[in-house]
């Protein structure tokens, strides 16, 4: 029975911090593409340099009719958003913020996570197929082929940390890591982080929801709730791919004082990197399809696979 | 019966019923997504046998890339999002009878090999990246090499057939001889489509 509460402690606090995260993670974009691109954003809800915008946002979005197209697949198109979300609470609970902070510990939490994550993209499939609309389906087009060409690096990276550290326990990985691995698993991190942006189709890599050409790709057709739904993914999508770069590359809790203060560490680690993948966002302009897939493939799937050999040779050196 | 055992028996059910459904549906796009829920719950039968690595692989391989890619490729094709007149054949009864002779030889064959086989979950190790890599690697290695032999005949044979700069395939030695020898192979190309 004291399991069982345990367990369910443990997922609730997983879930409160699936629902507050990513809209920190939201506000933070407000506020940071704003200050760069020298404008004010949103000021006046909540008073304070408007920190209520994003509830006023849900708000608005849940009083919003919520219409499904004529010529819809009704039951796919209204599970489509559903799907889109789902993963990345999953994908959380086997995160952990410091030795013990953890929603459930799994010996193959690494693979857990990276399986989950690769479902994610089913809703963008799905509802850009359903909606019975040419742009959709282009987009879930876009979509699909850019996970093809991602996902293949984004697992080889995370493979030579798991290679690397002996183990496939995202816990484990923390405890082996050593702040010389900054430097020996410099490309595996560049690869992985580059590659997880392309799966969460955040910019550079939005070309599946490029607005200039195909209006908002998958999501389209989708108004009020369903389309928060899909918003709240890609938010959720910077929390767990910020987490997970944190754990595997970046040390975790590995800080001064990290026996009382590791997830702090933890925490601000994954904020630094969600910050970075704000700033993305502002600096550069979006890939070409073609451009999308030569990164893809010829940069960094060599780049992959050059750490990889590499993890193996130092490995087996310092063994 | 225990948890772990009404758990099983369930998601076998879903597991067959989801594959079912996956040939009869008239939505070809639905049967993708079926075929999503069925490999979903087999995970889970795996998981429940203590085969935790081989439970992600299957998400991570089948849900996640071999499903998106079949999509891809439905969605390239006609896919309509009503019942499609022409997703029935008269084969079916064909099919079905094949079927069940496949699923007779699988089903005799798994009852001849591990009949009476009992996992003990109290005593059991879990089916992590160690105990898996130890049995790949050492008990199963020939098979593993001659699997990974067979992929590899699979990519070159792609490779070989989506190439078009090949100059002695028939068509292309057509399309060559129309064309100044100076052009590069796009325009090969080109000129023959």
């Amino acid at each position: 029975m004291a399991d069982v509460l345990e367990l369910l402690l443990r997922v609730g606090c997983v879930f409160v911090a699936f629902l507050v995260l990513p809209l920190l993670v939201g506000q933070t974009e407000h506020k940071v593409m704003a200050h760069m691109q020298g404008r004010l954003g949103p000021m006046y809800a909540g008073g304070f340099h408007g920190w209520a915008q994003l509830v006023a946002d849900g708000v608005k979005f849940a009083q919003k009719e919520d219409i499904v197209p004529a010529n819809a697949d009704r039951r796919v198109f209204q599970l489509a958003p559903v799907l889109a979300l789902i993963p990345y609470l999953v994908a959380l609970v086997a995160i952990p913020l410091a030795p013990g902070l953890v929603g459930a510990e799994l010996e193959t939490g690494l693979f857990f996570v990276l399986a989950v994550m690769g479902i994610g993209v089913l809703g963008s499939l799905m509802g850009g197929w359903a909606s019975a609309n040419k742009y959709s389906l282009l987009g879930a087009f876009r979509s699909a082929g850019q996970l093809l060409a991602y996902e293949l690096p984004f697992v080889l990276a995370a493979a030579s940390v798991a290679m690397a550290a002996g183990t496939l326990s995202l816990t484990g990985i923390v405890e082996a890591w050593q702040p010389w691995w900054l430097l020996w698993q410099l490309p595996g991190m560049l690869v992985f982080f580059v590659a997880g942006l392309a799966e969460l189709h955040r910019p550079p890599f939005d070309m599946p929801v490029a607005d200039a050409e195909i209006i908002f790709g998958p999501y389209t057709e989708y108004t009020g709730i369903r389309f928060a739904l899909f918003l709240l993914a890609e938010y959720a999508g910077i929390v767990v791919l910020a987490a997970l770069t944190t754990v595997l590359f970046l040390g975790g809790w590995h800080g001064p004082f990290s026996d009382a203060l590791g997830w702090l560490w933890t925490l601000l680690k994954a904020f630094a990197v969600a910050f970075v993948v704000i700033w993305v966002r502002v600096a550069y302009p979006r890939l070409r399809s073609d451009q999308l897939q030569r990164l893809g493939w010829q940069v960094l799937v060599p780049l992959a696979l050059v750490q990889l050999a590499l993890t193996g040779v130092v490995s087996v050196v310092i063994s | 019966m225990s948890t772990v055992r009404v758990l099983f028996v369930l998601l076998g059910a879903v597991a067959v019923g989801s594959a079912l459904l996956v040939v009869t549906t008239r939505q070809i796009v639905h049967a993708a997504l079926w075929l999503v829920v069925t490999l979903g719950a087999l995970a889970g039968c795996f998981l429940l046998l203590t085969a935790e690595f081989v439970a992600w692989v299957q998400v991570l391989i089948y849900v996640g890339a071999v499903v998106v890619l079949l999509l891809f490729a439905l969605m390239l094709t006609r896919a309509p999002t009503r019942p499609d007149p022409a997703a029935r054949t008269p084969n079916a009864w064909f099919a079905a009878v094949v079927a069940a002779a496949v699923a007779g030889v699988l089903v005799t064959t798994l009852v001849a090999g591990f009949s009476g086989a009992v996992i003990d979950l109290d005593r059991a190790e879990i089916g992590g990246a160690r105990v898996t890599g130890g049995a790949v690697f050492s008990t199963w290695v020939l098979p593993f090499e001659v699997l990974s032999v067979l992929l590899l005949a699979a990519l070159v044979g792609a490779i070989v057939l989506s190439r078009r700069d090949v100059p002695n395939r028939p068509r292309d030695a057509e399309a060559a001889r129309d064309t100044e020898p100076a052009r590069d192979a796009d325009d090969r190309e080109r000129s023959s489509s």
